[in-house]
C-alpha cells in the first residue's frame, strides 16, 4: 500500500488484497494450530502471505500454553479438528474460556456433523481442507467482529465496565446529569460494592475496555470460589483472590457476582415452579452441574445468539459442563432464556419489558448468559434451602417478609412474579436482618425487605432473564446481597435498588446517602404512582426514616446493581427512572392483576409511610411488594 | 504443471504454486518433502496396524483420516480418492476391502512422489 511496487513486502499490501493505504490486517497475530506438519507449513505460507504474523504449533498442548503466557500475544487461533494430544474442540473451548479469542477451526472432516459441532463450540469459522488462501485472508473480520461483539454486550451486560454511556437511549427520561452521575455513580457503587470505597474508577472511562468474557472455566472457577467463601459472603475481592485469574479485576467479579446471585435467585424460583423448564435448576439442589449446565447452555446459546454473550464464552460455559451451544448471536436465543425463566416468572418478564421492550429480551440473555456458567451448586447448597423455605412462607401468605429472610433465595412458590419477588425478598430479608444491626437497626430490616420487593419489580421488567429483576435496575437484589454482606451499615439495601432507579432520575448524586433523603424519596414515590416498586419500598421501612437511610444506603449499594440493571436495560433503560418502574411493576396484568392491586396498595402505603405515616403493615407491604414486583 | 501430473494433482498444487516468490522460491518444493516424508510415516503406521490383523477399524480411519489432510493440501487428488475409499471400507467394517485400497493408496502415493521428483529437477 504505502509501496505498491515492493511486491510482496509489507506494504504491498498485494497479498492482502485490500486496498493499498491501509494496511490492516496486516500485521493480525494468528496461531495456528495443527499436528499435520504439511498443513501447517502450507497455512503459515498462506497466513504469512496475507500478511498476518502467524505462529505454528503443531500441538494443542503448546498452543495453549503459548496462549496463556501471552495472553494478549494472539489476535486468532486456527486449530485442525483431529489432534493427536487434544481435540480440537476441546483447545476451542479453552481459548474461549481464558482467552476469549475468536477460534476457527479446520479439517478435512466437511461433514455436517463436526461443522456444527464447531459451530456449537463456538468456533468463529470452520474452514475445510484443503485450505486456500483467500478462506485465509479474511479471518480478521471474525477479530472485529468478536471485538464489536465484546463491547456491545459489555454494555448491556452490566459487567463493570462502562456501559453506562451507551444506555442513554432508554433514559430519555433521564437527564443528563442523571445519567451521567448514575452511571458514574453506578460503577463507583459497583466499586464500592464491598468496599465502600469507590476505589475502581479505572473501568469508568475505558469505553473500550476489553470486557471480561465469563467463559465456563472462569465461571466455574468463580463459582468454586464463591461456595468455599459461601455465597452470601463472598465478596468480590476474595473471590478475586481465590480465582486468581490475571487480568480480572474486582470490578469484574463485583458485576459478576451480582449476576450470580440474581441468577441463584431465579434458579431457586425456577426450580420450584418449573420442574422442566430448568430440569438443571430443579436438580439445582444437587451440586450437579449437569441440569443446569443444560440450561444454561441454552441460555448462554441465546445470549451468544443475541450476540450478547460472546461465543465463546458461551461455547466456554457449555462447554465447561453445560450443553455447550455457543452460537453466536441469535437473537432468537434470548428469547428462549427468558422463556425458559419466564416460566417461574412470566410475570416478571412481562413486567421488565416494560421499559426495556425488547431490552428485556436482550438482557434476559445477557443475564441469562452470565449466570449460566454458574453452577447450581451455590443455589442448591443455599439457595434451595432458602427457596424452600421461602416457598413455605409464601404459600403461607405474605408472610413474606419474615420467611424471606430465612431463605436466601426466593422461590416464586406462589408464582411467576410473586416468586421472583420471593426470591428478592429473601435475598432482602437475608441480607436485611444484618443490616438492621449494622445499620440503623431494626427499620432497616422491613425497609430492606419491602425495598427489594420493590426493586424486583422494578427491574423485573426489565431483566427477564433475572428472576432479580431489580438486578438490571440498581442490582437491587444483587448488590442488595452484596451490600448487605459487605456494607453493614446500609440499611437501605432494600431501597438502593428500586429506589436507585426512582432516584436515578433524579439528579442526585449517587456517591452518598446524602444525596439522598427523605425528599427525594417522596419525590420519587409521589412521581411515580405506579412504581410500586418505590412505594413498596417507602411502605416498606417502618418510618419515613429508615427508608430515607434507606434510600441512601442503598443509593450507594444499588450503585452497583444498578449498573447491571443499565445493562441489562441496554443502558438507558436500566436507570429505571421512576416512570419506568411504574411501568413494570404495572405490567403483565393478566397475572399481576392481583400483584397489580397488591402494589397500588403498597404504593399508597409507601407514599404513605413517606410523609410519615406509619407503616401499617410491614409484613404486608412486604408480600405486597413481592408480588408487585414481579410482573410476571 | 505438466500434462505429466495431470489428474495427480489438482488446483490445490497450483494454489501452492502461487503462494512461492522469491522470498520463497522453493516453497512447494519444501512442502512437498514435508509431505512424503510424514505420509511415510502415516502409510508405515497404517501398514502396521493392518498387518496385525486386528482391524481397528477407528484407529485405521484415523489414521487415514490425516492422511487424506495432508494429501488434499498439497494437491494429490488421486491419492486422495483413494483414502477416501480406504474410509469408507472402514467405515463400513470391510478388512478386505481396507487392505486392497490400501495397496492403491500406496501405490499412488509412489507415483506420485516420482512424478514431483521430476517436477522439482524440472524445475530447478
Amino acid at each position: 500500500m504505502l509501496n505498491p511496487g515492493q511486491g510482496r513486502g509489507p506494504d504491498s499490501g498485494v497479498a492482502g488484497g485490500s486496498s493499498n493505504s491501509d494496511p490492516f490486517p496486516a500485521g493480525l497475530r494468528v496461531l495456528v494450530v495443527d499436528d499435520d506438519p504439511t498443513c501447517l507449513m502450507i497455512l503459515e505460507r498462506m497466513l504469512r502471505t496475507c500478511l498476518y504474523r502467524v505462529t505454528k504449533c503443531n500441538r494443542a498442548e503448546i498452543a495453549l500454553s503459548l496462549l496463556r503466557k501471552n495472553k494478549n500475544g494472539f489476535d486468532i487461533v486456527i486449530s485442525d479438528v483431529h489432534m493427536p494430544d487434544m481435540d480440537g474442540f476441546k483447545l476451542l473451548e479453552h481459548v474461549g474460556l481464558e482467552m476469549d479469542l475468536p477460534v476457527i477451526m479446520m479439517s478435512a472432516d466437511d461433514s455436517k456433523s463436526v461443522v456444527l459441532k464447531g459451530v456449537t463450540h463456538g468456533a468463529v469459522d470452520y474452514l475445510i481442507k484443503p485450505v486456500r488462501i483467500e478462506a485465509l485472508k479474511n479471518i480478521w473480520q471474525h477479530v472485529v467482529r468478536k471485538k464489536r461483539n465484546e463491547w456491545n454486550v459489555s454494555e448491556h451486560s452490566g459487567s463493570v465496565e462502562e456501559t453506562g454511556q451507551r444506555e442513554d437511549g432508554d433514559n430519555n427520561s433521564s437527564s443528563a446529569n442523571n445519567e451521567g452521575s448514575w452511571r458514574s455513580s453506578r460503577k463507583r457503587k459497583e466499586e464500592e460494592v464491598d468496599e465502600q470505597g469507590g476505589d475502581d474508577k479505572e473501568d469508568a472511562s475505558s469505553l473500550k475496555k476489553p470486557r471480561v468474557v465469563w467463559s465456563v472455566e472462569l465461571h466455574q472457577q468463580f463459582v468454586a470460589a464463591v461456595n468455599q467463601l459461601g455465597v452470601d459472603k463472598a465478596v468480590p475481592k476474595k473471590i478475586l483472590e481465590m480465582m486468581n485469574v490475571p487480568g480480572l479485576t474486582r470490578e469484574n467479579v463485583a458485576s459478576h457476582l451480582q449476576k450470580y446471585r440474581i441468577y441463584l435467585r431465579r434458579l431457586g424460583g425456577v426450580s420450584q415452579h418449573q420442574g422442566n423448564m430448568n430440569h438443571s435448576f430443579m436438580t439445582g439442589q444437587d451440586p450437579s452441574f449437569g441440569p443446569l449446565s443444560t440450561l444454561n447452555g441454552f441460555d448462554l446459546q441465546a445470549l451468544a445468539a443475541a450476540g450478547q454473550l460472546p461465543a465463546q464464552s458461551l461455547a466456554q460455559l457449555q462447554a465447561a459442563g453445560l450443553a455447550r451451544p455457543p452460537s453466536l448471536s441469535k437473537p432468537g436465543m434470548s428469547v428462549d432464556q427468558r422463556s425458559i425463566f419466564s416460566f417461574e416468572n412470566p410475570k416478571i418478564r412481562h413486567g421488565q419489558m416494560m421499559n426495556s421492550g425488547g431490552g428485556g429480551n436482550k438482557q434476559m440473555n445477557l443475564l441469562h448468559g452470565v449466570p449460566m456458567g454458574m453452577e447450581p451448586r451455590q443455589f442448591a447448597g443455599g439457595g434451595q434451602m432458602r427457596v424452600q423455605q421461602q416457598q413455605q412462607q409464601l404459600s403461607g401468605g405474605r408472610a413474606v417478609g419474615q420467611n424471606v429472610q430465612s431463605s436466601g433465595m426466593m422461590m416464586p412458590v406462589g408464582g411467576g412474579p410473586s416468586m421472583l419477588q420471593q426470591q428478592q425478598q429473601v435475598m432482602l430479608s437475608s441480607s436485611v436482618p444484618r443490616r438492621s444491626e449494622t445499620s440503623s437497626g431494626s427499620r432497616v430490616l422491613p425497609a430492606a425487605a419491602t425495598t427489594q420487593s420493590v426493586v424486583f419489580n422494578n427491574f423485573s421488567s426489565e431483566l427477564p432473564r433475572n428472576s432479580f429483576p431489580l438486578a438490571s435496575a440498581p442490582g437491587i437484589s444483587v448488590s442488595y446481597q452484596e451490600e448487605v454482606n459487605s456494607s453493614d451499615a446500609k440499611g437501605g439495601a432494600g431501597f438502593g435498588n428500586p429506589s436507585y432507579d426512582i432516584f436515578n432520575s433524579y439528579p442526585q448524586q449517587y456517591n452518598n446517602n446524602n444525596d439522598w433523603d427523605l425528599q427525594n424519596m417522596g419525590m420519587v414515590f409521589n412521581s411515580h404512582q405506579d412504581t410500586t416498586a418505590s412505594a413498596a419500598f417507602s411502605s416498606s421501612s417502618s418510618t419515613q426514616r429508615t427508608r430515607a437511610e434507606h434510600v441512601q444506603n442503598h443509593h450507594q449499594q444499588q450503585q452497583f446493581p444498578s449498573q447491571s440493571l443499565n445493562h441489562m436495560n441496554g443502558g438507558g433503560s436500566v436507570r429505571v427512572k421512576s416512570e419506568r418502574v411504574a411501568e413494570t411493576v404495572t405490567c403483565p396484568p393478566a397475572t399481576t392483576l392481583f400483584q397489580e392491586q397488591y402494589n397500588q396498595e403498597d404504593l399508597m402505603s409507601a407514599l404513605l409511610k413517606q410523609e410519615g405515616l406509619p407503616l401499617v403493615d410491614n409484613e404486608f407491604d412486604f408480600d405486597g411488594y413481592s408480588l408487585d414486583n414481579i410482573p410476571v | 504443471m505438466g500434462k505429466c501430473m495431470q489428474g495427480f494433482l489438482d488446483e490445490q498444487f497450483m494454489e501452492l504454486e502461487e503462494l512461492q516468490d522469491d522470498v520463497n522460491p522453493n516453497f512447494v518444493e519444501e512442502v512437498a518433502t514435508l509431505y512424503f516424508k510424514d505420509s511415510a510415516r502415516l502409510i508405515n503406521s497404517i501398514d502396521q496396524a493392518l498387518e496385525r490383523g486386528s482391524f481397528d477399524f477407528n484407529r485405521l480411519d484415523n489414521y487415514m483420516h490425516q492422511f487424506k489432510g495432508s494429501s488434499s493440501s498439497i494437491g494429490a487428488s488421486k491419492v486422495k480418492t483413494e483414502c477416501t475409499m480406504f474410509r469408507e471400507y472402514c467405515r463400513v467394517g470391510n478388512a478386505e476391502g481396507c487392505l486392497r485400497t490400501f495397496q492403491q493408496v500406496k501405490k499412488e502415493h509412489a507415483t506420485l512422489r516420482k512424478k514431483l521428483e521430476h517436477y522439482f529437477q524440472a524445475s530447478q
